[in-house]
């Protein structure tokens, strides 16, 4: 499992290719690309600062893969989260899973996503046209992580 | 002693990042230290109300209300999580 926080960019492909490096038992790799939008909530984004929790961060992130190699046949993990100030188009994070066959990869994959979304320590604050705002929590997130738990 | 971390819109509102404060004796879990740091007034009692949603972690993990402190803990206050 590899987790990392980062200022700089990412490469999809060749993160993908270090998560598969030499495992013959993987069948399936899902992978999540979040992206910085240029419309937030009606309003234009000009860039944003992402905001997080050094130390916390990581171990929140490993604590929700825990979760999800403990409820899908996951071979390995890999996931990416930028912080810093970031502009429409940027990638912001990468959630890629490994496992023998797709249904565990597509599975693990959007839980890891919809457990960071609400679980791991990070703000994002936005820029837009002279006024900065720091984004409110959507209820649709809470709800999208809840539902992991209806189906046991 | 413990340290107290507050982030994004938490920090800014209350003009600073972190703090050592001694705990004083009636203190003994998450709750009780908001209570306590809601007694200041100002920016601390609007920010750190009961009603404001706020999130809490212990040495780096998510808290309750009702999670114990103990000398020398790291406790963070900070807003809903929006990263992702």
């Amino acid at each position: 499992m590899t987790v990392r926080i980062q200022t700089a960019d990412f490469d999809v492909s060749a993160e993908i290719a270090g998560l598969r490096r030499g495992n013959t038992k993987i069948g399936a790799v899902a992978s999540f690309v979040g992206v910085v939008r240029d419309v937030n909530d009606g309003g234009a984004v000009a860039e944003m600062t992402l905001e997080h929790y050094p130390g916390m961060t990581e171990k929140a992130i490993e604590e929700i893969v825990a979760q999800a190699r403990a409820r899908w046949k996951v071979l390995d993990a890999r996931v990416i989260h930028r912080v810093g100030t970031l502009r429409p188009t940027d990638q912001i994070v990468l959630v890629a899973v490994a496992s023998s066959h797709r249904g565990d990869a597509f599975a693990a994959c959007e839980f890891i996503m919809d457990y960071l979304k609400t679980r791991a320590p990070f703000w994002k604050k936005e820029e837009t046209g002279g006024a900065a705002r720091w984004v409110e929590a959507r209820e649709s997130d809470e709800l999208a992580a809840e539902r992991w738990r209806l189906k046991g | 002693m413990i340290t107290v971390l507050y982030f994004a819109r938490l920090r800014e509102a209350l003009g600073q990042s972190s703090e050592q404060i001694a705990l004083p004796g009636t203190v003994r879990d998450v709750e009780g230290l908001r209570a306590h740091l809601v007694a200041r007034g100002g920016q601390w009692e609007q920010e750190l109300a009961p009603r404001k949603p706020l999130r809490a972690a212990v040495n780096q993990a998510i808290a309750h209300g009702d999670t114990a402190l103990n000398d020398g803990d790291e406790v963070a206050f900070f807003p809903p999580v929006t990263g992702g």
